[in-house]
């Protein structure tokens, strides 16, 4: 079967059309997870099936895509992501943040600052960020009717007895507008500030538990805490080995087996952008190690 | 080390033309052909047609070539086919009573209209490994009779003559669409059923077994089992009647339950109901018994917390392209949310040892 045998952007239109409407319907209800009628794509769940169906139905021909996972262009399901919508959407890509029209992400946050008209659609495995506490949909369905979120706040005070501080370190819940308890996704905690007020649109898909959620322009997402605990987003206490960043977000590799280890920024394209005008960190050399042996 | 990571394309494609070479195997070994695959590894095929929830021999065989043997892989190829062909007309609902019967038993009376017919099953075979089919001998050919062409009434329309097995009333409700709906629960029984027969084998399984030992008893029998081919119509509003479109194979098992009665129902004997494409007995069975575990609710039994009762349970975990899908999604990169955790531990850890200090200081 050639790729002509293909919509563009592989989803038909019909189901497009489907996945907008729950999408809107997200928009107006900040936070609000949609029930959608979740297709089989050809990657398999848990791969992104919810933000590739997100993705394909905002992808315009004009649009510029980016993709990324863990924060860099590179790794294996980033590079597959792309690939698909290249050879069913011709679309251009783009591995800079500030190019990007529509930005596929898992687990990150890109650290360049979001714009206005820019779409950051995020892959969702669990939406439900009540999911752990209790594991029936028809409850939970219930508890955000009713806003009864106290078990989420008895689960954060027990954390604090238990641990002298909350052990939530990624997919960290947030508040929208004052009234949705929602998931981020797996992102670090470190990069819930920009969830809220973000000039840019933020879509949620979650592929197999057919759910779509959204924060449009400039809601306001709060991290849950208490007043005499409050939310502190964190990273490895380090810079970044490459190019030197101080509050970029850090990924740590082992690089011999007696201990010895570097930090390097996650978001490939901002460490590489910061190098590219100059900036050097503890381990980068102007030869960089391109090839592996 | 940092390096290792990146070139993600490069390792894609060559892991790729590896997985191609390790599929065709041994290049001097004869390749497998799709149609060998339909005709000699039917049964594989079938599950394939029922969890992949499309009726197509063919189609199912090149997933399974394809799928290097991987049943639930195959599955999945097959799923992401579907969901891209168009829904052109929904069939009317098939009359198993008029089906062409190759097998047909009944556990509950040893004869009955229609007869017992045993058909093609390993059920008195020994299970002794046949190496004459490693020579690749000829099979003799099987006796036949001629066929019949009377309908074969079904077990549980005698029961009900008498008034001993709760009434099953027909509808013409149009049944929701798992394929074109999200799921919503609490699922009516149509759903229930769908989810069910698309649902994976070992788990639905797993499932009616449990209910066996007790969790969730039901007290089964089978009243009858049937396999064998039923036509296809579709209503063709031009035309103003149906239009026969062709012919599946089907298992339909049909369980009647022993049931002294409950608060709200006389005693009587109920029903558990499976249909799955092609030859799939063990599973038609055994979604027969999930599905009289789920009706505990209309039947006015107490639910005792078993699995097999719980409809949130078995409904949102039987897909196995779901459930392999998010299972094994864990492989793909997490060191972003590791970091987070590693931290996590660090300070924690941190703050233990810092405890102990001032302890042992005190």
């Amino acid at each position: 079967m050639t790729d002509q045998a293909y919509n563009f952007a592989y989803l038909d239109e019909q189901t497009k059309r489907m996945i907008r409407r729950a999408i809107l319907k997200g928009i107006a209800v900040p936070g609000y997870q949609v029930p959608f009628a979740s297709r089989e794509m050809p990657m398999p769940y848990g791969w992104g099936t919810g933000g590739v169906q997100v993705t394909a139905a905002c992808l315009v021909p004009e649009d510029r895509l980016k993709v990324i996972d863990q924060g860099a262009d590179d790794t294996t399901n980033a590079v597959s992501i792309r690939k698909f919508f290249q050879r069913t959407a011709g679309v251009e890509v783009t591995e800079a943040t500030a190019a990007a029209t529509l930005i596929q992400t898992r687990h990150r946050i890109p650290e360049t600052p979001l714009t206005r008209g820019q779409i950051l659609v995020y892959q969702v495995p669990i939406p439900e960020p009540l999911r752990f506490l209790e594991p029936r949909e028809t409850e939970t369905r219930k508890m955000h009717e009713l806003e009864e979120y106290g078990l989420m706040h008895v689960k954060l005070y027990e954390d604090i007895a238990r641990h002298g501080q909350i052990a939530t370190s990624y997919d960290y819940p947030v508040k929208v507008e004052g009234r949705y308890v929602m998931a981020p996704s797996p992102i670090p905690k470190f990069d819930n500030p920009k969830l809220s007020g973000n000039p840019a649109i933020q879509l949620f898909g979650a592929g197999r538990e057919q759910r779509i959620y959204a924060l449009p322009p400039y809601t306001s997402a709060v991290s849950l805490d208490f007043d005499d605990h409050p939310f502190q987003a964190s990273k490895a206490p380090h810079h970044c080995d490459l190019c030197g960043a101080k509050n970029s977000y850090l990924d740590e590799v082992i690089t011999d087996d007696h201990g010895g280890r570097m930090f390097v920024c996650s978001d490939t394209d901002y460490c590489a952008g910061r190098r590219a005008a100059g900036q050097k960190g503890r381990l980068w050399s102007p030869e960089p190690q391109e090839a592996a042996p | 080390m940092y390096v290792a990571v990146k070139g993600g394309e490069r390792a894609i494609d060559n892991a790729h033309a590896w997985l191609a070479e390790e599929r065709r195997g041994d290049p001097a070994v004869p390749e497998l052909s799709v149609p060998q695959i339909r005709e000699q590894m039917a049964l594989a095929v079938n599950r394939v047609m029922a969890e992949g929830s499309l009726y197509d021999p063919d189609l199912a065989a090149l997933a399974i070539k394809q799928a290097r043997g991987d049943l639930i892989e195959a599955v999945f190829l097959i799923r992401a086919y579907r969901t891209t062909l168009p829904r052109l007309a929904a069939s009317a609902p098939v009359d198993t009573g008029a089906m062409a019967v190759d097998r047909r038993i009944s556990a509950t009376f040893k004869d009955l209209p229609g007869g017992q017919v045993l058909g093609p099953t390993f059920d008195y075979t020994h299970r002794l490994l046949d190496f004459a089919l490693m020579a690749e001998g000829e099979v003799r050919v099987a006796v036949s009779a001629p066929a019949t062409p009377d309908r074969v009434p079904h077990v549980t329309g005698f029961l009900n003559q008498d008034g001993l097995i709760e009434e099953a009333a027909s509808s013409d409700a149009l049944p929701p669409d798992l394929t074109r709906e999200p799921m919503e629960l609490p699922a009516d029984r149509a759903l229930r059923l769908q989810a069910l027969t698309r649902g994976d084998e070992g788990f639905v399984l797993g499932l009616a077994y449990s209910t066996q030992r007790g969790y969730g008893r039901t007290h089964a029998f089978v009243g009858e089992l049937r396999i064998g081919t039923v036509t296809v119509e579709v209503d063709i509003p031009e035309l103003g009647f149906s239009v026969e479109i062709g012919e599946i194979e089907l298992t339909e098992c049909e369980t009647v339950n022993q049931f002294k009665g409950s608060r709200t129902e006389p005693p009587q004997f109920t029903r558990g109901y499976g249909l799955v494409f092609g030859q799939s007995e063990r599973k038609a069975i055994a979604m027969s018994l999930v599905d009289r575990a789920l009706r505990w609710n209309e039947l006015g039994e107490d639910f005792t917390g078993a699995p097999a009762q719980d409809e949130e349970f078995v409904l949102m975990h039987c897909d196995n392209v779901q459930a392999t899908g998010f299972l094994e999604h864990i492989k793909l990169p997490h060191y972003v949310d590791f970091q987070s955790e590693l931290e996590l531990v660090r300070r924690l850890r941190a703050e233990v040892a810092a405890a102990a200090r001032q302890e042992a200081a005190e």
